[in-house]
């Protein structure tokens, strides 16, 4: 017997529960709208669950509260609202030509037809070639960060990380606070990529941070037992004769994030390459708006940022979205002060290289591709 | 140099070191603090006004040393642990520090404790006076600890506990 799978309608469906997409979805349902909000995990937050240090930033946008503290306040909120159906453990699969986005719950396949969609589905670590580096004990930050900070376990005794941008630094603390030992953050770069003040607070501690250096190999036979590093030249050649061993039953690669953006290449939006924002992106306006008009993205997905920078581009894209459905009272002014801080957050050298990817992506410099 | 060792320079820590007659005059916060980044909790943190309002979001912050008495509510909200108290006048031959600390257990008050500086390396000892447990789930403990006097821009943090 056939059996019918109804549809389900919503104004805006938010996909990704993390900074972005919980502020996009208050944002929209604020503005009026009805909301559906969707995120894999069992829980909402997204990464900030695992962040245990203090923001950056604005007061607005939380600085001075710890991420997990920021995801507490933002779930109970969505969790909560009335007009917000938040759906758990549930997977888009695909977006129809009809504009009909597949879900996964429960082994159950549901079909949601929003009238505006937000794509907040964040990013994915990236990798790092090197001989063995399928070895036990060898995992990105945030595998760490998971097992550390959402589930107690620590990952090992002793660790070498690699990548000193702010997840690589602030993960070396965590771990220290966690009782592990730090052997050393390497960093491929002649300089360190994450802010000075988090390369301090390590230094404090007696982690000392090699720069201009990487990965050699991994040795070890059933899981790591070391990891070798050498000093990189001018053209990223390891020099031979550099090398330093260094016992360690832990490798933690935290070396970029690439924004996710499936779900936005199949529903065919204009995509581009823009190395600064992290990888391929869908071009976007100033409302956070792709090529097909009834597509916004926000967060990590639009260009890999801070959580800060997130917050905001959800709430642009959630004010967005339902303004463009006739919604949202001051939205018009909400969106303003959204994008005047947003702006701000993004003046200084910090916000350099973001400020450079947007330039690129909106200029006609970009091969849409 | 700072984005490469993570450790400020000499230079850079004379910009946010007091002359000497305000160091005579009791504590102080010492900003270290060098690379503009979006944050400004220590604004808000201030009860003094002694910091001063950011006109962009990305400015160092700018301490009013005749404002600032030290009483370390900045050292508790910097996100970047980058803030330190420090008071010469605590006695002849020590000065009292109030350090961010983020560790468990925290010391105990009267315990001795081994001083470090900003590379980690044990200076010397120390013994730590009181520990201000955080005051909302947020903020950052902070330990005061006497350190002999020529290490108080030297000793950065606590260890051995």
């Amino acid at each position: 017997m056939e059996r019918v799978i109804s549809v389900r309608h919503t104004d805006v469906l938010v996909i990704g529960g993390g900074p972005a997409g919980l502020n996009a979805a208050m944002a929209a349902v604020d503005c009026g709208a009805e909301v559906t909000l969707v995120d894999s995990a069992d829980r909402l937050g997204g990464q900030l669950v695992k962040q245990t240090h203090k923001f950056f930033g604005s007061k607005r946008e939380h600085a001075g509260t710890r991420g997990i503290e920021i995801a507490a306040t933002l779930a109970e909120k969505v969790g909560s609202h009335p007009r917000i159906r938040t759906m758990l453990r549930s997977e888009a699969l695909g977006y129809y030509p009809d504009g009909v986005v597949a879900l996964e719950q429960d082994e159950k396949w549901i079909k949601i037809k929003p009238k505006r969609l937000v794509v907040a589905t964040g990013a994915s670590e990236k990798f790092l070639a090197f001989p063995n580096n399928d070895l036990p004990g060898i995992y990105g930050a945030g595998a760490v960060q998971t097992l550390m900070n959402v589930y107690g376990v620590v990952p090992g005794k002793r660790v070498v990380m690699v990548g000193a941008g702010n997840i690589g630094l602030i993960v070396s603390y965590q771990l220290r606070q966690a009782g592990v030992e730090v052997a050393a953050v390497v960093e491929a770069m002649p300089q360190i990529g994450g802010y000075a003040v988090h390369a301090s607070k390590i230094r404090r501690l007696g982690i000392p941070i090699l720069v201009s250096h990487s990965v050699k190999e991994a040795i070890g036979r059933e899981q790591l037992e070391k990891v070798v590093v050498w000093k990189l030249d001018q053209n990223w050649q390891g020099i031979p004769g550099t090398e330093i061993e260094f016992e360690a039953d832990v490798l933690c690669l935290a070396v970029g994030l690439s924004p996710t953006v499936d779900l936005l290449w199949q529903a065919g939006c204009r995509m581009a390459y823009v190395p600064e924002l992290g990888g391929h992106v869908p071009w976007y306006d100033e409302n956070q708006r792709t090529s097909v008009e009834t597509i916004y993205v926000a967060g990590d997905a639009a260009g890999v940022e801070e959580a800060s920078s997130a917050m905001l581009t959800g709430r642009i894209a959630g004010l967005s979205a339902a303004m463009s459905l006739g919604l949202g009272g001051d939205g018009a002014a909400q969106l303003e002060v959204a994008r005047k801080e947003l702006a701000a957050l993004r003046a200084g050298p910090a916000g350099e290289k973001i400020r450079a990817g947007l330039a690129k992506l909106r200029g006609s410099g970009v091969v849409a591709c | 140099m700072l984005k490469k060792t993570g450790i400020p320079e000499e230079e850079e820590l004379k910009l946010v070191l007091p002359d000497d007659a305000r160091r005579k005059r009791g504590p102080f916060a010492v900003f270290e603090c060098f690379e503009r980044i979006p944050c400004n909790p220590c604004y808000d943190a201030c009860p003094m006004h002694a910091v001063m309002p950011f006109e962009d979001i990305n400015d160092l912050p700018r301490l009013d040393l005749d404002r600032c008495n030290g009483c370390g509510n900045c050292v508790a909200q910097c996100p970047g642990l980058a803030v330190f108290v420090v008071d010469e006048t605590y006695s002849e031959d020590e000065a009292l520090l109030k350090l961010p600390y983020e560790f468990v257990p925290l010391p105990l008050a009267g315990s001795e404790v081994d001083l470090l500086d900003r590379e980690g390396k044990k200076v010397g000892r120390g013994k730590v006076v009181r520990v201000q447990k955080a005051r909302h789930r947020t903020a950052t403990p902070v330990v005061w600890v006497t350190v002999p006097k020529h290490l108080s821009m030297v000793v950065r943090n606590i260890g051995g506990i």
